[in-house]
């Protein structure tokens, strides 16, 4: 079997997708900081788990984890080294490119056991398919590539003890603040997300836009004209410059469809569609559309929602 | 304060966009416009030499119609420009790119480099971390504000729920969102003075990087395929029941 070198950061939902990934494709050897992500790692198949213990690393941004993760590429000569796609795992994968002078796939949503890679190229409008030339296929995978399936097992555990180098001390974080991200998932990992635009018309009016995420379990979105009119803020725009996402359903009320946007929502297995202009393009690649005020629409259907619970 | 700004022309994203016959990012098309995130590194720049000094030096790698490109950061009040321009740099990956871009670094005074987090065409968003590598200098990347007092610099990384409060000493690499700033527009003043700013040409010979193009990268691209269009499904217009066949469909979708 292929030995498949796994970054895992977290014990989120993209870190287990990326472990599903790497499992099709051969022995899955997880890398761990720690004890949640190395049990989600045993949960999701993995045969043997790095849990390094590096301490004092968290202090720092990305170089202490770029050493270990080096040296474990390095010694490990993997046929996979895969990383979910977060600017934590890119800034990661670009640190082991240059010091294994080894090629780089980004944003990777599908992988075959021949190194086969597809990517999708504009932002969803065109499929690419790329293969590593130089040395194993280190890849970062996007969020929502896979349908995570556990299969928990009894990794062997290899302890790898870590020491931060001066060097890696460079960038210090000095401080982490949280902001309130209430109860809603993630917009890049949800399964359904609702977005506005334009058509919303004020922030206050974004409301009904959350209710209606909060009544699909989902996240809440905003076209680049919602954020840059102010109605929502900016991590929550959806497109070109703003967070591409792939859920299983995008409900997009009071957004035309400008090209900016559909290349953030494009790959959504299911778009349904709420827009007074019945030739917003929006409609053009829509499952389900209505043509109509969000305003009458969007109540109705959450009193309907609330109803068929 | 001597500051490189990283600037990237790309095909416009408000327009259709595809790969050429050789697999690569065409950009023959007639609307080639500077990277969305560029503008915002370049503002960037231009707020931290008013407030410390010194000169802003616009880098950027591409043909020769990234001119239009390097003359709008010059209208926009940089200083100074230096543009590689090579045959040979076409069909390079990131890894050969960050070569390149290193060694011009090599021949530049500099404190600081800023750059957008992602380009608009390819988005890897890797640059800034592969020039640290190559350059040994650290990044800090994804940066919603940067400050600095002439020896260290700050940024807040923006996280999906949050930030870090990110600190390094100069020389450093810093990346930029768009939620740091809104870039200025160039005046005419400033358009009439890039006409006469200094724009130095360098060719790869120039900067010593020997090997470039697809047979140097670390990657080879297969195929590309224009993803289907989506159709468009069933359209109904409101006339008082909108919300609730809204709601039939989601539910024989069972997504309620």
């Amino acid at each position: 079997m292929t030995d498949i070198l796994v970054y895992v950061p977290n014990s989120g939902k993209h870190a287990a997708e990326v472990l599903t990934l790497g499992r099709s494709l051969g022995d899955v050897s997880a890398i761990a900081f720690d004890d949640a992500s190395a049990a989600l790692a045993g949960e999701y198949g993995a045969v043997k788990v790095y849990r390094v213990d590096a301490p004092g690393a968290d202090d720092y941004f990305v170089d202490p984890k770029a050493t270990v993760l080096i040296d474990l590429a390095r010694s490990a000569a993997p046929g996979f080294f895969l990383l979910p796609s977060t600017d934590e795992g890119k800034a990661l994968a670009a640190r082991v490119a240059v010091a294994l002078e080894n090629g780089l796939l980004t944003d990777v949503s599908g992988l075959e056991a021949d190194g086969t890679a597809t990517q999708d190229a504009f932002a969803g409008g065109t499929i690419v398919k790329s293969k590593a030339t130089k040395g194993f296929t280190l890849a970062t995978v996007k969020a929502g590539s896979t349908e995570p399936a556990p299969a928990p097992g009894s990794p062997t555990v290899e302890a790898v003890a870590a020491s931060v180098a001066e060097a890696d001390q460079r960038v210090r974080i000095t401080e982490r603040v949280d902001e309130p991200a209430g109860d809603r998932p993630g917009l890049a990992e949800a399964g359904v997300v609702v977005s506005g635009g334009r058509g919303v018309g004020s922030a206050e009016d974004f409301a009904l836009i959350e209710r209606m995420a909060d009544a699909l379990g989902g996240a809440v979105g905003a076209s680049r004209a919602a954020t840059d009119s102010g109605f929502y803020p900016h991590k929550f725009q959806v497109g070109q410059t703003g967070t591409t996402v792939s859920p299983q359903l995008y409900v997009a009320a009071g957004i035309s469809g400008a090209i900016q946007h559909r290349a953030g929502m494009q790959t959504s297995r299911v778009i349904v569609a709420v827009n007074k202009d019945a030739d917003a393009p929006i409609f053009g690649m829509a499952d389900f559309g209505v043509v109509g005020d969000l305003f009458q629409v969007l109540p109705q259907a959450l009193e309907e929602i609330e109803k068929r619970k | 304060m001597n500051i490189v700004v990283l600037v990237k022309q790309v095909p416009d994203s408000g327009l259709a966009r595809q790969l050429d016959a050789r697999l690569r990012v065409d950009r023959n098309g007639a609307n080639n416009v500077m990277g969305e995130l560029d503008e915002y590194a370049v503002e960037a720049a231009l707020q931290l030499k008013e407030a410390h000094g010194g000169e802003v030096t616009v880098l950027t790698l591409g043909p020769g119609q990234a001119t239009e490109t390097v003359r709008k950061v010059l209208a926009m009040g940089a200083d100074k420009a230096v543009h590689i321009e090579d045959e040979a740099v076409g069909g390079s990956d990131a890894l050969t790119t960050s070569q390149i871009l290193a060694a011009a670094l090599g021949r530049l005074e500099w404190d600081l480099v800023i750059a957008g987090a992602e380009s608009t065409d390819s988005g890897m968003g890797v640059m800034p971390h592969l020039l640290a590598a190559r350059t040994g200098v650290p990044a800090l990347t994804g940066a919603r504000k940067i400050d600095t007092d002439g020896t260290t610099v700050t940024v807040e990384h923006q996280r999906t729920n949050g930030y870090d409060v990110l600190s390094a000493s100069l020389p450093a690499i810093v990346s930029v969102w768009d939620t740091i700033n809104t870039p200025r527009y160039p005046s005419l003043k400033g358009i009439m003075a890039a006409k006469r700013k200094p724009v130095e040409t360098l060719t790869l010979a120039d900067l010593g990087v020997t090997e470039a193009g697809p047979a140097a990268a670390g990657n080879e691209v297969l195929s590309a395929a224009e993803r289907p269009a989506r159709t468009a499904g069933q359209i109904v217009t409101d006339e008082g029941q909108g919300g609730v066949a809204l709601a039939e469909f989601l539910a024989v979708e069972k997504f309620i």
